[in-house]
């Protein structure tokens, strides 16, 4: 099992480091930005992309870059939208705001969708079981910002509940603060809510038509001692894996959410480093959310094999 | 069971009992009566079973018809911007006209005072078309001024929008304005009124609605019998043409109806008269209009043709690539598979926003916004259909049939095309359904975040009708409103659609939500 692991962590890096050298040299293939010619900060601009290579090779350059990261995480200044700043600080900056708002809306959803698909699956086939896949199936079909606007255009303006974007400020636990997140968090929960409930309700209608259920009520378990020891931990194998990578995913936000509700956070830097155009963002960007996805993709494999000890027979092969 | 067997089994029945069933001709084997169903012939009747499926196929195929008719059918094209009605909400003549506030431009005024109220009527009463479709509900405040008890009213009201506009500044040309003038004596619907000085209404130069005296304020005063009093202009030196048609009610010929400007002239217009007068027609918006001031109704149409042709095009083009990759992958494995694995893992791990916005600033001056889109969808989007061709073909790979016809001497390519694919073929048609949606829900929400625009070139999409809809979205709901709903339908029956086909294709993963 280490061992799978570790193939795996070394495979993701691997990867992860061509990805960055594909954007990294389409990146640095990019006219540069034109710098005011009479700025103080022009002179100093220049010479740190003299000290960056631009007049070398391509695979220098990424050398250059990846060694000023490797040894003092150095991942260049800002030329566009903070003149002059560190990029890294500035995204720092940033995402706890991002962190705080997602948090929020997985401790709500998780347990909320959970319930929903067992509920649901308990009481397949019934009006319960219709009304929740039915929901389920719209929420997930429809994208979230449209009901991002329904929820701003109901709470925010009709009945005033809620302010329209999100405060300013690191004030992460004060009850204005929190008013002024609701919207965003509500917005965000709904997809998470309706992924789960479809998730938990497939597996677990799975596992309670299975064998081993009829032996456990055949044996003379109630109902209840059945489902919660023998359904609920088998059908936990692809659930909490789920939770894993929903944990990561909360890293990256969404970028739609946080525009809508004016969110400080990841997501609208990487649009403004990609409306700016600003290279440096634009590249801790890339290689944030790459980070992300692939990582997201290691915890969820990497934890089926902790969890199920069939799956981790598999990785074998 | 041997021959004594069976004697032991039916000791009873005596051998007379038996005889031939036709001991002189020849039996040959009977053709099927009934119709040979085959495999898609079954899907169909599964599918038609499923109940929601089938409701979502047609609210399916009336998007698209929608899609395809609501420009033909609208007599506005993309190109049809009014600057003036912009935000506007749906309006109907017919219903205008008899002061209905459903499809009747209705909006809603909230607190209006005396004063505003006195201006709407000066609007009726000079345009002849009164904007107060409906007084909600009246407020009475008891305040005090100056020692004394006085009620103040406000009152919440339905306006028409189009109609409280009421009366614009333009300048024309002089031909322009012989032609208006011509126009208005064959139709006999006004569009000049008569000008006011700035000097008489106060020194108010911003609204042009004014054709009575006011206070600094711009509120009107009355005379003792409680109307206006009118002040339009009538000095004649100041006249910039001539004035020879439609006069309003009360002129003794005096007034004029223009005014000097260099090379041209200034004239009060009754805008949706106006606009009756350049189209040729009144405003007519079953959804109201858009931010740019198009029609909202022909926009979504024009909007949903092109990304429903967009999306097409991606699935077409995913499922070629994605096909042939997943074939060779799971049909020849081991190394080969190891190596094209590598290579779709590292396209799959970049995020999709950074490859559409590097596509965007590297291909879209050369190739055009659409195709680099396209090509950035393209990048990434053929993986999953190549996983899962990829499965299908190791299912299928070792069977006895395969097998049987490689012994017959079937070439890589005839076992792969011929006798493997059409076996995976359901399972690839439903993900391209589902695909369709996907990338319907991306190109929106990239357009959205102002990543792509493809307005310039299509007019408008999706997307682009969203977001500018978002910034209007608490004046004017209902410049988001339609979008969305035809947007969460789309999204909605497309998946239905999709997972009815996938139950129709698998019937033995009917109700499991995988792939």
């Amino acid at each position: 099992m280490i061992k799978y692991t570790l193939q795996r962590i070394f495979y993701m890096i691997l990867v992860f480091i061509i990805i960055m050298l594909m954007c990294f040299v389409l990146v640095r293939m990019l006219p540069l930005p034109v710098l005011p010619p009479d700025d103080p900060h022009t002179q100093v601009v220049e010479m740190r992309r003299e000290a960056m290579g631009y007049n070398e090779p391509y695979l220098v350059q990424f050398w250059i870059y990846v060694k000023g990261i490797v040894t003092h995480f150095d991942w260049g200044i800002s030329d566009k939208l903070y003149f002059g700043q560190d990029v890294w600080s500035i995204f720092k900056e940033k995402l706890p705001a991002t962190v705080i708002v997602n948090l929020y809306s997985i401790l709500l959803s998780i347990p909320i969708g959970i319930f929903f698909g067992i509920l649901a699956a308990l009481k397949k086939n019934t009006w319960v079981d219709y009304t929740i896949s039915t929901l389920t199936m719209v929420v997930i079909s429809v994208p979230s910002f449209v009901y991002a606007f329904l929820i701003q255009y109901l709470l925010c303006y009709r009945l005033q509940l809620f302010p329209f974007v999100m405060e300013s400020g690191t004030d992460w636990l004060s009850p204005s603060m929190l008013r002024s997140m609701a919207p965003a968090v509500l917005a965000l929960s709904f997809g998470v809510i309706a992924g789960f409930t479809r998730t938990t309700r497939a597996e677990l209608t799975e596992v309670l038509t299975s064998d081993y259920m009829l032996l456990a009520r055949v044996k003379g378990l109630t109902v209840t001692q059945a489902t919660v020891r023998h359904a609920m931990r088998n059908c936990f194998v692809v659930i909490v894996p789920a939770i894993f990578g929903e944990f990561l995913g909360i890293l990256g936000g969404s970028l739609i959410i946080e525009k809508i509700f004016g969110i400080p956070g990841v997501g609208s830097l990487t649009l403004n480093a990609i409306n700016g155009p600003d290279y440096n963002l634009f590249m801790l960007s890339t290689a944030f959310y790459t980070a992300i996805g692939l990582a997201a993709g290691l915890v969820v494999d990497i934890s089926y094999g902790f969890l199920d000890p069939r799956i981790r027979m598999g990785a074998e092969k | 069971m041997t021959d004594q067997q069976t004697r032991e089994n039916y000791p009873a029945v005596a051998k007379e009992k038996f005889q031939f069933v036709s001991d002189k001709e020849i039996i040959f084997d009977e053709v099927p009566k009934t119709k040979a169903r085959g495999y898609f012939g079954d899907a169909l009747l599964r599918f038609q079973k499923n109940r929601s499926s089938v409701v979502a196929a047609w609210i399916l195929l009336f998007l698209v018809l929608f899609a395809l008719l609501a420009p033909i059918v609208s007599p506005y094209s993309v190109k049809d911007q009014d600057k003036t009605y912009t935000n506007y909400p749906a309006y109907i003549p017919f219903f205008g006209e008899r002061g209905m506030s459903l499809f009747g431009g209705a909006r809603i005024y909230d607190s209006q005072n005396d004063a505003s109220m006195l201006f709407w009527r000066g609007i009726a009463e000079e345009t002849g078309k009164d904007p107060v479709i409906k007084t909600i509900k009246t407020h009475e405040t008891p305040t005090r001024r100056r020692g004394e008890e006085v009620t103040r009213y406000t009152y919440d009201i339905k306006i028409n929008a189009y109609y409280a506009l009421g009366i614009v500044y333009k300048v024309f040309t002089y031909d322009e304005f012989a032609r208006i003038e011509e126009w208005q004596n064959e139709t006999g619907i006004q569009v000049i009124y008569p000008y006011v000085y700035p000097g008489d209404i106060s020194n108010i130069r911003n609204n042009p609605n004014l054709w009575y005296q006011v206070d600094e304020k711009g509120v009107a005063k009355l005379d003792e019998n409680g109307a206006f009093i009118p002040v339009y202009a009538d000095q004649k030196e100041d006249e910039g043409v001539p004035y020879d048609s439609l006069r309003i009610k009360g002129d003794d010929g005096s007034y004029i109806y223009s005014m000097k400007k260099s090379g041209a002239v200034q004239c009060r217009v009754d805008y949706y008269n106006y606009y009756h007068y350049l189209n040729g027609r009144e405003p007519f918006y079953i959804f109201g209009t858009s931010a740019m001031g198009m029609d909202l109704f022909s926009a979504i149409g024009y909007g949903a043709r092109f990304s429903l042709l967009f999306a097409v095009l991606v699935a077409a083009i995913n499922m070629a690539i994605g096909i042939l990759y997943g074939s060779v992958q799971g049909y020849y494995g081991g190394a080969v598979d190891m190596v094209l694995d590598r290579i779709a893992d590292i396209l799959a791990g970049m995020p999709f926003i950074i490859v559409a916005t590097l596509f965007q600033i590297h291909l879209a001056q050369k190739v055009g916004v659409v195709w680099s889109f396209l090509f950035a969808f393209v990048l990434t989007g053929w993986i999953s259909i190549a996983a899962l061709t990829r499965k299908q073909f190791y299912r299928f790979k070792s069977l006895e049939f395969v097998l049987a016809a490689r012994t017959l001497g079937a070439s890589d390519k005839r076992l792969m095309f011929k006798h493997i694919l059409p076996n995976a073929a359901g399972t690839l048609i439903t993900s391209c359904a589902l695909v369709i949606p996907a990338v319907i829900g991306s190109e929106t929400s990239l357009s959205y975040l102002g990543i792509v625009d493809l307005s310039s070139l299509t007019g408008t999409t999706l997307g682009t009708l969203l977001s500018q809809g978002s910034a209007t979205a608490t004046t004017a709901p209902h410049t988001i409103l339609w979008p969305s709903i035809f947007l969460g339908l789309l999204m909605i029956s497309f998946n239905l659609f999709g997972n009815g086909l996938r139950d129709a294709f698998n019937p033995t993963t009917r109700g499991t939500d995988d792939e």
